[in-house]
């Protein structure tokens, strides 16, 4: 009987037990040399993340934190250290390699969304699975599963013009998931939506990973921040602050009353 | 595992259709290129074959001799017979030529355009026309110098009102008089004129000679049984004119078909050439491919760079970049084949010769315009490949 009540959860078995590493980061450096001047933009981040965390990695604009982003999210390389996901080192890949790895192990959750605006949204779900290389049928359904469980599923005819922002943000979330990837990486998700809309899609994520997902949220806020359950904060390249999200928001009241 | 090229497809088809202007222009400029070779090449071909068909109609199996009869060394009709009847197993017919310059009277006026020759009984089967009323030249009026006349159809229409009532009158050329014994049927259906093909007057050879005061005659008329023989039958009269003459500076040999070559090697240069130069339209079409893939590619950046974020290899953007220009290009070469069909038609029609698109033509400018469609579609899609996902992310 629980099956009809409880949907089952859209999570990747990909080898990882939960609470065995996912993610780990050693010693990474992404140095940007502009004319004479060096750019640190990481600057010696180790970082180990363990298959079912939500940790939110907080930072101002030009901390280095969408610089991790894009190596957590194998969009790019780092100058030095390693990176091991689900027991890969990517550190070295060429760019047909990181596309595998994007594809069969990441979920991307952007900003702007970064719907395709001509597809309808079943279309644009299935991206992802259409790179795979699977079929016509299994990629539909799969898609429609994944349009399911964010309440999508009765528009997927419909174009990203006709959805407002919160819709298309669940679609891009439905594409995260529907190739049931080893993490969902976040970048700014809320950043172009209204404050309730944001709680919505907050919690929403925060559900996923209730059922399993492994989340990374990228923000510069401290208040979405707080919806993880664990908290990297990031200066200047360098993590300043790795905890539980009660110790940083301890942490906060603290550097705020200094 | 690679995504099947299938769905590149679909995904082209897909970008084709949802820019439909932008893709019409592209196409626009292939179209122009296929449609321009094709027209011009297939009306060249069209007006030429016109050409061809009136040079045919006056005989490609004609062979024409002409000497320069002096008075040591000169061509005796009857040795000119000789030699035909020996070489009977090349020649089919033959006639002296004897062209008459003097007056044709009509009344007191003189039909100044009118061509009067003298030919044997051989003539109306070489120029291969019909009787109308009465008889053609025979071999008798020949050998008796009869003085006898077959007129065409203008003509007899000029000289008397009807042409059936021709026959058995009298005409007059210079102060000699000539009695009608036929009248041809008329040749040019659209227009009877002076000076055209239905204004002439036939005699016997022997008759037209004496009047110019002369036995010997400069021209003659051959025909081949086979045009393929026509070297060697050149070749047989010039054996047997050098023996008479002596020297091949007093004669002249020209068979119609080397002609025809000559001018078949002249139509095929020519129609290579405007070939050419349409070739050149349809290469400005390419470069006009590659522009606007090129602009659809920068135009397209975050598309790219969402479709890499999610897992497309290099090879499946290039795909996608390559099969969208190279279906742009192909519909732009299929409508550019009907356009061009159309327009063929509509030209030749204008012009008046009968032009139908070569099928060389539509072969040849179809695979060129694919072909220029997938080299140039092929550098901007390399191009929209090498895009970094981040970089392509970020654009607006």
């Amino acid at each position: 009987m629980r099956s009809l009540f409880k949907r089952e959860p859209l999570v990747l078995d990909d080898g990882v037990a939960p609470g065995e590493p996912l993610i780990e980061l050693r010693d990474i450096y992404k140095i940007y040399v502009m004319g004479d001047e060096e750019v640190r933009a990481n600057d010696g981040i180790t970082l180990t993340i363990r298959k079912g965390e939500f940790v939110a990695i907080v930072g101002k604009s030009g901390s280095g934190k969408s610089t991790l982003m894009n190596i957590i999210g194998a969009l790019d390389t780092p100058t030095h250290g390693e990176y091991i996901l689900a027991g890969e080192d990517t550190s070295e890949m060429t760019d047909d390699e990181l596309s595998e790895v994007r594809n069969n192990r990441i979920g991307f959750i952007f900003q702007q969304y970064n719907l395709l605006m001509k597809l309808n949204l079943l279309e644009n779900v299935e991206l992802p699975l259409l790179y795979k290389g699977y079929g016509k049928q299994e990629r539909e359904q799969k898609a429609m599963e994944a349009l399911k469980r964010v309440g999508l599923d009765g528009k997927w005819r419909n174009t990203p013009h006709q959805l407002s922002g919160g819709q298309q943000q669940r679609v891009s979330i439905a594409r995260a998931l529907c190739a049931k990837p080893s993490i969902i990486l976040a970048d700014e998700p809320t950043g172009a939506l209204d404050s309730r809309t944001s709680r919505e899609v907050l919690g929403l994520i925060k559900e996923l990973n209730e059922e399993g997902n492994t989340i990374v949220m990228i923000t510069h806020d401290a208040s979405i921040a707080m919806y993880s359950k664990r908290v990297v904060e990031i200066v200047d390249g360098k993590i300043v602050f790795d905890g539980d999200v009660n110790a940083y928001a301890d942490h906060r009241k603290l550097q705020d009353s200094n | 595992m690679l995504m099947p090229i299938t769905e590149s497809f679909k995904i082209a088809i897909r970008s084709i259709r949802s820019n439909k202007m932008r893709s019409f222009l592209t196409m626009l400029g292939i179209i122009i290129g296929v449609a321009a070779v094709i027209i011009l090449v297939s009306v060249v071909n069209g007006y030429m074959s016109t050409i061809l068909e009136s040079f045919t109609s006056m005989g490609v199996d004609r062979v024409n001799v002409s000497v320069s009869n002096m008075s040591s060394r000169s061509l005796d009709p009857d040795d000119m017979y000789e030699f035909f009847d020996e070489r009977y197993d090349l020649f089919e017919n033959m006639t002296p030529s004897v062209s008459v310059n003097m007056p044709l009277k009509n009344g007191n006026e003189t039909m100044s355009e009118t061509s009067i020759g003298g030919y044997s009984e051989d003539y109306i089967d070489i120029v291969d026309y019909d009787i109308q009323y009465g008889r053609s030249i025979s071999y008798a009026d020949c050998e008796a110098e009869q003085n006898v006349a077959v007129l065409g159809y203008y003509t007899a229409l000029e000289l008397f009102d009807n042409a059936d009532e021709a026959v058995g009158q009298c005409i007059k050329i210079g102060n000699n008089s000539f009695t009608v014994i036929g009248v041809m049927e008329r040749q040019d259906e659209d227009e009877l004129e002076e000076g055209g093909t239905d204004d002439f007057v036939w005699l016997p050879y022997s008759s037209a000679a004496k009047m110019n005061f002369s036995r010997n005659i400069s021209s003659y008329i051959l025909t081949l049984r086979d045009t393929d023989q026509a070297d060697e039958a050149t070749a047989a009269i010039e054996s047997f004119l050098l023996e008479i003459f002596k020297s091949d500076d007093y004669f002249n040999v020209m068979a119609n078909s080397s002609l025809l070559d000559e001018m078949n090697e002249q139509i095929a240069m020519l129609s290579m050439m405007l070939g050419g130069i349409a070739g050149i339209s349809l290469l400005v079409a390419g470069v006009g491919v590659m522009n606007i893939m090129l602009v659809s590619v920068t135009e397209r950046t975050k598309e790219i760079g969402i479709r890499k974020a999610l897992g497309a290899k290099k090879g499946v953007i290039m795909q996608q970049f390559v099969i969208e220009a190279a279906v742009t290009s192909s519909l732009g070469g299929v409508l550019g084949i009907i356009v061009g069909a159309l327009g063929t038609s509509l030209v030749g029609g204008a012009i008046g010769i009968n032009a139908t698109a070569t099928f060389m033509a539509v072969v040849v400018s179809f695979s060129v315009s694919v072909g220029i469609g997938l080299l140039f579609g092929y550098m901007p899609a390399s191009r929209a490949a090498q895009l970094n996902p981040i970089d392509a992310l970020r654009t607006d």
